[in-house]
């Protein structure tokens, strides 16, 4: 316990773990500021507003379609060789219908809780996953290549102990700012939704679903914490982790992403690994191929689809840790410590 | 006394694919008893921090045995590692938290009384440069850094690679105090260091270690007194008389070896004969001076390490007990 203590003590006297939080929070908190700001709140005067900007619209369409019409009847009466500008058949010219034109076009932009919280719980793990990794990584890659890890097994000669009790203070330490954090993401939004939104229908069958989107970004983020200071402890340095996700960047998503697209492959994204991560948040991500139909018995062309699960994205998730934590940990037991 | 750290046949091998098998350690032996303050030298990559790495549980040996304070290691490190303090090679910490910090986060990892580390700060010298960052330290505050937390556990061995490393001149001469006052306390020391005047000051006993062997043990004095030559420096009235002197002692059977101002004498029992034989032939002598070795004359002929006009050795070239075509790998108290 005194080792877990200490570790913790640690994880929070690093000014670059001070920092880099701070970085996530207040970025996290100008996203809120920013929603806050580029929302209103909708009343009668800007609905009966929207409403007369829709009519307005669907007038000039109206004069609009009747222009053209006349226009084509007269280069067709004029002989007029037809170079595509019109069809053939002039009365097939036509306005929109009034209800086709939508009042909510010329709303300002408004935040609905029930239908956009949901979405914005995306960033919000994104951030802190990214804050999450890179502190982990420094956390352990710090200690071994300025030979505080020697000194530490020097007092504590147990290494996979210390090495997991380095990884419970950073996700203890990580979990203390994310759930908080959470907590203020739900209330910031909750208040930006009552006085720039609407707070209307959210039942206690939609907060369940967002507590447990919320719960699934808690993990990415406690799960992208243990591979950042996994992979630090692989190279026994900061750079090893940071290097890897820029190859696995550049390799797994740019590289391989030009290599299916070139090789034409089906499901392409269904090999790039951010699909899985937006399949984790979202419960769910639909791909469609483009290139080929499923027609329906009317005839209709619809493109087949692939549904990436948050389930397969959890075996994904849930390998991926596995092998990397195991490899920092076979390379712990095993490495010299020179 | 009893042995506080014990070494015998200690194995490490590293094997590349490029540069083939090295032995960094080859059978290698060590005996530190209890209260002594223990010298161990070697040349650059004779395997000194590999042993003391080794000994601490951070490198895995391939063969041998240890044990450290009667347990052992390193089954036995977590049993021991409170009463070991260590520095191996140059002192490193995180260069942005202050040494009182370092030390607090180590006494906490070890569970060892807050109060200590002042304790260890004013012991070091350390205690007014205490809150600033590692990161704005001279190297022998670094060292001294490493010291104290060498000695926050307040331990029974202590090992130290290297303590008088980027000291100045004054720190030192503090260092050397500090040992013989631990020493003097109950504490074993355990130093490894290349200046060898400050070993032969401060130690009761060495291990020199070459390629991966012990080369010499014991008492320093025992040490010196093996590798002693005997030699006697003669000088006399007149530096005309060394001829007529030379032929003397050649013909009373002792080795001489002519300087222009003096002879050099060796295979001389009792040096006073020198005086009487001389004075037979009404040559007086002026100077007659046995030549006493030190330890640093002692370690470069053991590990043949000494310089040649002309040559840069390279790091590897140095004795290994048993070799062939190395002079002077005979003598007592040699190990493995």
């Amino acid at each position: 316990m005194s080792l877990f203590r200490t570790e913790f003590r640690r994880l929070t006297k690093r000014r670059f773990s001070r920092y880099m939080t701070l970085l996530g929070l207040l970025v996290l908190a100008a996203v809120v500021v920013g929603v806050f700001f580029t929302n209103q709140k909708i009343d009668a005067g800007q609905l009966a507003k929207a409403e007369r900007q829709a009519d307005q619209q669907y007038q000039e369409q109206v004069r609009w379609a009747e222009q053209e019409r006349v226009n084509c009847e007269q280069a067709k009466a004029a002989g007029t060789p037809n170079d595509g500008r019109y069809p053939d058949d002039c009365s097939v010219i036509s306005p929109p219908s009034r209800e086709q034109i939508d009042a909510k076009w010329f709303l300002p932009s408004t935040f609905n809780f029930r239908e956009t919280f949901d979405a914005t719980l995306i960033p919000f793990a994104a951030i802190l996953a990214l804050v999450g990794f890179i502190v982990g990584a420094s956390f352990v890659g710090a200690e071994w290549s300025t030979g505080g890890m020697m000194n530490l097994l020097l007092w504590r000669p147990k290494r996979l102990t210390v090495l997991f009790t380095k990884l419970a203070a950073l996700l203890t330490g990580i979990l203390a700012v994310t759930l908080p954090a959470a907590v203020l993401w739900f209330a910031g939004f909750w208040a930006v939704a009552s006085f720039r939104g609407s707070t209307e229908k959210v039942t206690s069958g939609v907060w369940q679903s967002f507590a447990l989107t919320g719960l699934r970004g808690v993990a990415l983020v406690l799960v992208l914490t243990t591979i950042g200071f996994a992979l630090a402890s692989l190279g026994r340095h900061t750079a090893m982790a940071l290097g890897g996700v820029v190859a696995v960047m550049v390799v797994f998503q740019f590289g391989l992403g030009i290599l299916l697209e070139m090789a034409s492959v089906q499901w392409a994204e269904a090999w790039l690994l951010p699909t899985y991560l937006l399949a984790w948040m979202t419960k769910k991500v639909t791909l469609q191929d483009y290139d080929s139909c499923n027609f329906n018995y009317s005839g209709e062309c619809n493109p087949p689809t692939l549904d990436i699960t948050w389930q397969q994205s959890s075996v994904l998730l849930v390998v991926g840790t596995v092998v990397i934590l195991g490899a920092a940990v076979w390379s712990m037991r095993r490495r010299d410590i020179t | 006394m009893p042995a506080v750290l014990e070494i015998e046949g200690l194995r490490k091998t590293y094997k590349s694919r490029r540069r083939g098998t090295r032995n960094a350690l080859d059978g290698f032996d060590m005996r530190v008893d209890a209260g002594q303050v223990h010298g161990f030298l070697g040349p650059n990559g004779s395997g000194k921090t590999t042993t003391l790495r080794t000994l601490l549980g951070l490198i895995r040996p391939d063969g041998g045995r240890m044990t450290l304070l009667g347990h052992e290691v390193p089954a036995a490190l977590p049993t021991v590692a409170g009463q070991v303090g260590a520095i191996v090679e140059s002192p490193q910490f995180f260069p942005h938290f202050s040494a009182r910090d370092t030390l607090s986060l180590l006494a906490g990892a070890g569970e060892v009384p807050a109060t200590r580390v002042d304790e260890v700060l004013e012991l070091v010298g350390l205690r007014d440069r205490a809150g600033e960052r590692v990161k704005t330290y001279s190297l022998g505050m670094k060292q001294r850094l490493a010291v104290a937390s060498a000695l926050l556990k307040n331990p029974k061995l202590l090992i130290l690679d290297e303590p008088a490393n980027g000291l100045d001149p004054g720190g030192i001469r503090e260092m050397r105090t500090l040992m013989r006052t631990l020493a003097e306390s109950g504490m074993t020391v355990l130093l490894s260091s290349h200046i060898l005047g400050e070993i032969q000051l401060i130690c009761d006993s060495v291990t020199i270690i070459s390629l991966g062997r012990r080369v010499a043990f014991g008492p320093v004095d025992e040490v010196l007194a093996q590798h002693s030559s005997g030699a006697v420096r003669v000088r006399l009235e007149a530096v005309s008389d060394l001829p007529a002197a030379t032929e003397a002692l050649t013909r009373a059977g002792v080795r001489v070896a002519g300087h222009p101002d003096h002879l050099m004498l060796t295979g001389v029992d009792k040096p006073a004969t020198v005086t009487r034989l001389l004075a037979e032939q009404n040559l007086y002598v002026s100077e007659l001076a046995p030549i006493a070795v030190d330890l640093e004359s002692v370690f470069l002929e053991l590990t043949a390490t000494a310089p040649v006009p002309g040559q840069a050795r390279q790091v590897d070239e140095s004795m290994k007990v048993g070799g062939t075509g190395q002079p002077g790998a005979t003598g007592g108290g040699w190990g493995a």
